[in-house]
């Protein structure tokens, strides 16, 4: 259902740092499918998630979703159909405004924003049934303002919030990366509870290679803006971290470090 | 003694329209919004044309309001359609207007002395008994103040209230609602520099004339609102942000009158109210990147 298609994607077009990320990039993505993308440092992993999502212009290719050309669509109206997680838990919370009116924002979205009363009382019960399934007793801080908040407990809210509305895809961006270990499990759970549940499909962004293999039923993995495995299905389930890493190792022997 | 507090309240409320609209761009936004000392001026500018072709005074506030409206709309495009820088963009607008304010108004100062105002006029002539005069403009003024603030309180409440603060807020929440955060950006501009130059053409009607230089200083004076009233009641919750700004902007008013009573005359005014603006900035502790975005 979403496919990029020839995707050509260069940095400092025109200037000695010129830099080739991605020549010809292909990669198709089914209904349904929760891949997890691994890979080293600049290897174009945050970059495919932002071409994807339109936060970056590319050079020449193709984006489409459902047969449908995204590639000219502005970032915010791709957003319709896209919930996304940031690696840092502070981009998907507004941190000056209360758990109640994030909560509000993200009810309403595809939906107009426009003069009725920001927060629908009646709704209130929904949102806190929904944070007490989290278990963080976010629930009981309604008009607490995001901003007291730990991180763990703003990107489960973030992570609640991208996906409260009826969306297509998931894209974590690294979501578990800036959190404790404890914390990264329990967002982790949330996360696959999430996606069976509503069947999203996910593209899930990763350096915790444990997550990529227990997690999803496919797995990329990515080296300078090519894509050197590709697994899914039972291959993907047999997938264990040692056959990641050794790829890993011969990937750097063979640069050269 | 009672004159001089009175005076201070009146200066007070009609600068404190101009401080809410500033605290939506300063605060709401994160814009320094220099075109402020444009739209100010220029609500004066429109109000005394308007009073001097005998418009109804408060018709007068209402197309003053509009005219803002238009202005911030024009801010908001050059700085979000165009990318101009937030603080060039106010530059731009404030400078062009300060042409079009003296068109409009057709001279440097236009004085509407002897004209109905909506502090001065038949009907109020009629109703209200000589014995109150003395308090009749700080009634007028609170009661407009109260009815601008509301209207920005319920305001901020509403749906597109709640995305205008989210982009003040964190801009990448807006884009994820799939929401055009450049709109709102416009939107929130607008509104403002529609309450500020509301304030001009309160200030024109309450002083009875309307001079170019009256916009000199105007985003300093807002911001210095802003931050005394944020600050002073930051821990007093259940003050609301917007009637600290309002009180905030009260006591500005007083200090530069203190600073005025204390032997400075009035070509002084301007250096007061840096000085003080400076002193507000640093005791308030603000974030030095506001300060310096509004240098």
């Amino acid at each position: 259902m979403l496919r990029l298609i020839d995707i050509n994607k260069y940095y400092n077009p025109g200037t000695v740092n010129e830099m080739c990320l991605f020549e010809d990039f292909s990669l198709d993505i089914r209904e349904g499918e929760f891949v997890s993308v691994v890979g080293s440092n600049g290897s174009g992993k945050t970059s495919m998630l932002n071409i994807i999502c339109g936060s970056i212009p590319i050079d020449r290719g193709r984006i489409e979703i459902n047969g449908v050309d995204i590639t000219n669509t502005a970032e915010y109206i791709r957003q319709r159909r896209i919930g996304r997680v940031y690696q840092n838990p502070a981009l998907g919370t507004c941190p000056n405004m209360t758990i109640l009116e994030n909560m509000s924002l993200a009810d309403n979205k595809g939906k107009p924003f426009n003069l009725q009363r920001g927060t629908d009382k009646k709704r209130i019960d929904f949102y806190k049934n929904i944070l007490s399934g989290l278990g963080l007793g976010l629930e009981d801080k309604m008009n607490v303002t995001v901003n007291t908040l730990s991180g763990g407990q703003r990107q489960a809210l973030a992570m609640v919030m991208a996906t409260m509305t009826p969306i297509e895809f998931l894209i974590l961006d690294e979501h578990t990366a800036a959190l404790d270990p404890k914390t990264a499990e329990l967002i982790m759970k949330l996360t696959d509870n999430i996606v069976k549940e509503k069947k999203l499909t996910t593209i899930m962004v990763t350096h915790n290679l444990r997550y990529a293999v227990e997690y999803g039923n496919r797995l990329l993995m990515m080296h300078q803006g090519e894509i050197v495995i590709d697994t899914l299905g039972e291959e993907k389930q047999a997938l264990k971290v040692e056959d990641i890493l050794d790829k890993f190792n011969e990937i750097s022997i063979e640069c050269g470090n | 003694m009672l004159t001089v507090i009175i005076g201070i309240f009146e200066e007070g409320f009609a600068y404190a329209i101009l401080a809410l609209g500033v605290y939506i761009t300063y605060k709401i936004l994160d814009f320094p919004d220099l075109s402020v000392d444009g739209t100010f001026p220029l609500g004066g500018a429109v109000t005394v044309v308007l009073i001097l072709a005998g418009v109804n005074p408060v018709l007068t506030l209402l197309l003053t309001f509009l005219t803002g409206a238009i202005a911030g709309i024009i801010t908001g495009i050059i700085h979000v359609k165009f990318k101009v820088r937030d603080l060039l963009s106010g530059i731009i607008v404030m400078t062009a207007l300060y042409s079009i304010n003296l068109r409009i108004a057709g001279s440097a100062n236009v004085p509407i002395y002897n004209k109905d105002s909506i502090f001065e006029n038949s009907f109020l002539e009629r109703v209200i008994p000589e014995g109150f005069k003395p308090y009749l403009m700080l009634t007028v003024l609170l009661i407009i103040v109260v009815i601008m603030k509301m209207f920005l309180d319920i305001y901020l409440k509403t749906k597109s209230g709640y995305l205008l603060r989210a982009v003040g807020d964190n801009e990448t929440v807006v884009t994820s609602l799939a929401k055009d955060k450049g709109i709102m950006k416009i939107v929130g501009l607008s509104i403002a520099n529609a309450f500020v130059a509301l304030s001009g053409g309160i200030f024109a009607q309450k002083n009875g004339f309307f001079d170019i230089t009256i916009g000199t200083g105007a985003l300093v004076t807002g911001v210095a609102s802003v931050i005394i009233g944020t600050n002073l009641f930051r821990k007093l919750t259940f003050f609301k942000a917007t009637t600290a700004v309002v009180i905030g902007s009260i006591l500005y008013k007083a200090c530069v009158q203190i600073a005025i009573s204390m032997g400075l005359v009035a070509q002084d005014q301007k250096l007061i109210t840096s000085i003080l603006f400076l002193v507000i900035l640093i005791t308030g502790n603000e974030k030095r990147r506001r300060a310096k975005a509004n240098a």
